[in-house]
């Protein structure tokens, strides 16, 4: 779990320093300038093709950074594996659920805390007192993760294999695998997308209580507002790549540059 | 499921019967063709009856007779009451399967076909006609398939007890000839030769009055102590907690105890055959880590079994040319399971980097050159080339016992050590941060590494523990053979390492070994004889029919692994769960 009191709050931990990606002749993302303060929910909405899960995977190390920097707690994450990163303290979630389906819920939440353990193949062959107290370990923080989205992980669901789940479901256990990663940062792609309204709000109320309950800072990436509105404590927006406005959630909707990125530009000129 | 009365007899579908009795027709042909029938005429199963070479001939019309009879249950939807309707079907299905066999009889009278198939001969013609005129071949093959057909679709009119008991009394009578020989070599050592005599002719084949008689007895059993066996397993998958660890443990000792038991009473023959069994569960044990796991498809797995037997030969032979240290074989293998390990890690470094089918066929490169290296002139000074290096001189354990080739039971016991060891192995690894490391690889590469996975020690470290698995099978056979040869690691040998672990069940290490019991037990390995060694000319052609029909009707293989079954029981889970809310 995140640790606040180690670095002051005017720092960001997270930022973002004339990031560009660019595709061939396409500009996926340029000059982009993010500052994310800790335990800050930040929202990133645009359009489609706006760029936002390429930053998502350009933090993660998935796609590659064409020039700028990014930092993270003040260093550089460049030149780094994905699983360096996560080893760092950031998680992330697909757009596209994407869990090791045919391995059971809990053994999901467990592989995930593999960079915080350290047993090695010995261990597990001759059964040593370490391996069996670090097992034990990352069975109930798995548990414990699980057990944040109430009753619908635990019991016998844990030891059913993870494609057996319902959707809203395997979207949960995407953010319980973040969670297990014991991250400071965690990136939610679309958490509560093809979620039915109920399920909707309650995600939201979850992703609040995930920065007030375990100390985690967060960047969502959404499309319904509703959960824009109530989850975000700053929205940024970007549209082809550039970021066009930034701020709370009032004052970003009110702004007449997204407005036009979103619905175009208005026939009649004011 | 709601059952409607039977269709009338004489409304047959018509098009079914011609495309499944076509179709028959067709691999009846083929397998005529393919020789398999004349090579297996000389194997007599029931005596004077039935030879192999028939049996396999009356094969495809049986199963086309009975499958005619077969209607898709969907949920919901009736079916119709089995009748006449399915036997007559299943006839004339039979019928065409048998008529393709008629009309190869008349072509091979008439027309010489010798050059592009070189199986179209006067013996076949011959077998095809029992030595009569060619419409005696005609009509009998006509009447032969009729009836095999019109059997299988009366299989169909059996209750479920009656078709069980028939089910079970074919397959005793059909084990009891095709497994005859390891048989009269288990009741041999059992002192139990007078049975076996009576039961088997003196050439081969059980005596057709010995077959009824074996007949009506197991009939007799299976109506007797019906459902007893079906019962005690359903009781067994009922159980749960620690009842189902202790019944498991249970029944694991007990396989232990008859595996330990069994090569007492065994002859030279069936020990010679347990034995390459265990080799070939160590070496599929060995895949299954790198396949089964962590979902890297190896295809030059034979390179590791090149190594570990090539490493113990020039450690303990002493005609090895360049060093020939002559050390005891225990101490060898040590040596055998670090440098296989080493190889292991070089020839992974490189290959692991790439992904899926890349990986594939880099790793099947990458077998052929480990073979062709051993072969090479460059290194004949080190492996003796083609020549290869013989004399390898028995094990000694501790002092205790000398293990060589011409103990087949001694060595059965060694290999039956490293399966307990290797499966010790599998079965650890599985249930630690490594094992569940290799599956979230195999399930989804690009997410483990974005959950903090280092995918690439990940993947080299499934592909070192397989080849050190790997490598003991190499250094046991190394002593049992007491000799080898580049050619006995052919590119062959990798594919059949490979289907053993497909056809038993991909993960799974029972399946593993039951994949490794059937299709190395029965049909034999790329060299080893198997119970049917009449067939080990077309193992390969098996083989392939085998693993084409597994991938059709259960992909996941003979003993599926726990995640793959759980998911046909899951709805029955859900649906209790909402019950009893």
């Amino acid at each position: 779990m995140a640790n606040p009191e180690a670095t002051s709050t005017d720092k960001p931990i997270l930022e973002t320093r004339k990031l560009s990606v660019d595709f061939g002749g396409l500009h996926a993302l340029s000059a982009l300038d993010i500052q994310v303060q800790r335990n800050e929910i930040v929202s990133v909405i645009g359009p489609n093709g706006a760029g936002k899960t390429t930053l998502f995977n350009a933090i993660s190390a998935t796609v590659e950074v064409s020039k700028g920097d990014i930092l993270f707690e003040g260093k550089s994450l460049l030149n780094l594996e994905p699983n360096a990163i996560t080893s760092r303290g950031i998680a992330r979630t697909f757009q596209t659920v994407r869990l090791f389906t045919h391995m059971t819920v809990l053994e999901n939440v467990m592989v995930s805390q593999h960079c915080h353990t350290k047993q090695n193949a010995f261990g597990a062959l001759l059964y040593t007192k370490a391996f069996r107290t670090e097992e034990a370990e990352i069975r109930q923080r798995a548990e414990e993760v699980l057990s944040f989205f109430g009753t619908r992980l635990v019991g016998y669901r844990m030891d059913q294999p993870a494609f057996s789940l319902s959707y809203a479901n395997r979207r949960r256990l995407e953010i319980a695998r973040a969670m297990a990663t014991q991250p400071k940062l965690i990136l939610l792609d679309e958490p509560v997308a093809g979620m039915n309204p109920v399920e909707s709000a309650e995600l939201t109320t979850m992703i609040g209580r995930l920065r007030d309950e375990w100390d985690f800072t967060i960047v969502v990436i959404e499309h319904d507002m509703s959960v824009v509105r109530e989850v975000s404590d700053r929205v940024v927006v970007l549209d082809h790549g550039e970021k066009i406005a930034e701020g709370n959630y009032d004052h970003v909707s009110n702004n007449p540059e997204v407005v036009e990125a979103y619905l175009g530009k208005s026939m009649t000129k004011k | 499921m709601t059952t409607i009365p039977p269709r009338p007899t004489f409304t047959q579908d018509w098009l079914r019967i011609a495309r499944m009795g076509g179709i028959a027709a067709v691999g009846q042909t083929f397998i005529a063709l393919s020789n398999m029938p004349v090579r297996l005429d000389e194997r007599l199963l029931i005596k004077p009856i039935l030879s192999m070479g028939y049996l396999i001939l009356i094969v495809l019309p049986f199963a086309v007779g009975y499958r005619y009879g077969h209607q898709i249950k969907r949920e919901g939807m009736p079916t119709f009451t089995p009748s006449m309707y399915e036997v007559l079907g299943g006839a004339l299905s039979g019928a065409l399967a048998g008529g393709g066999l008629s009309l190869l009889a008349v072509l091979l009278r008439h027309f010489d076909l010798r050059d592009p198939l070189v199986n179209w001969s006067p013996i076949l013609l011959n077998l095809l006609t029992f030595g009569n005129a060619t419409w005696f071949a005609v009509i009998i093959w006509i009447v032969i398939g009729t009836g095999t057909g019109a059997a299988g679709g009366l299989l169909r009119l059996l209750g479920p007890r009656a078709y069980r008991t028939a089910i079970s009394v074919a397959i005793t009578v059909a084990s009891a000839a095709v497994l005859e020989s390891l048989i009269v070599d288990i009741a041999k050592g059992l002192g139990l030769e007078n049975l076996t005599d009576r039961l088997y002719a003196s050439r081969g084949g059980i005596e057709w009055l010995s077959a009824i008689v074996l007949a009506v007895a197991s009939g007799t059993l299976g109506v007797l102590g019906r459902g007893r066996f079906r019962q005690a397993k359903t009781q067994l998958s009922q159980l749960e907690g620690t009842a189902r660890t202790q019944a498991n443990a249970a029944l694991i000792a007990l396989t232990l105890a008859a595996l330990i038991v069994l090569p007492l009473f065994a002859g030279k023959l069936t020990n010679e055959l347990l034995a390459n069994v265990g080799i070939f569960v160590l070496l599929a044990l060995g895949l299954n880590i790198v396949v089964g796991l962590a979902g890297i498809l190896d295809l030059g797995y034979v390179a590791f079994f090149a190594v570990g037997t090539y490493t113990a030969a020039v450690l303990t032979a002493a005609t090895s040319p360049r060093i020939s240290p002559e050390m005891p074989w225990l101490l060898a293998l040590i040596f055998v399971v670090v440098i296989t390990g080493l190889v292991g890690l070089f020839i992974g470094a490189p290959v692991i980097r790439m992904r899926g089918d890349y990986l594939a066929i880099v790793t099947l490169g990458f077998g052929e050159i480990i073979r062709l290296l051993f072969l090479s002139d460059w290194l004949s000074g080190w492996f003796n080339g083609a020549q290869g290096l013989v004399q390898i001189p028995p094990a000694n354990i501790f002092g205790l016992t000398e293990i060589g080739g011409t103990e087949p039971r001694r060595v059965f016991y060694l290999v039956l050590a490293f399966c307990a060891l290797a499966i010790y192995v599998s079965w650890r690894l599985e249930r630690s941060r490594l094992g569940r490391a290799w599956m979230a690889v195999r399930e989804d590469e690009t997410v483990a590494e974005a959950m903090g996975i280092n995918t690439v020690n990940i993947k080299l470290m499934a592909f070192v523990v397989g080849a050190m698995l790997g490598s003991f099978s190499g250094a046991i056979v190394a002593v049992k053979v007491g000799s080898v040869f580049p050619s006995s690691f052919l590119i062959v040998v990798s594919m059949v390492i490979l289907v053993v672990v497909i056809f038993g069940g991909m993960g799974n290490i029972v399946g593993v070994i039951a994949g490794a019991a059937v299709l190395i037990g029965v049909l034999g390995g790329p060299r080893q004889p198997g119970l049917l060694a009449e067939f080990s000319e077309f193992k390969l052609l098996i083989y392939g029919a085998l693993l084409i029909w597994m991938m059709l009707a259960r992909p996941e293989g003979l003993i599926p692994s726990m995640r793959r079954s759980r998911e046909l029981h899951q709805h029955e889970i859900t649906q209790d769960a909402w019950l009893k809310n």
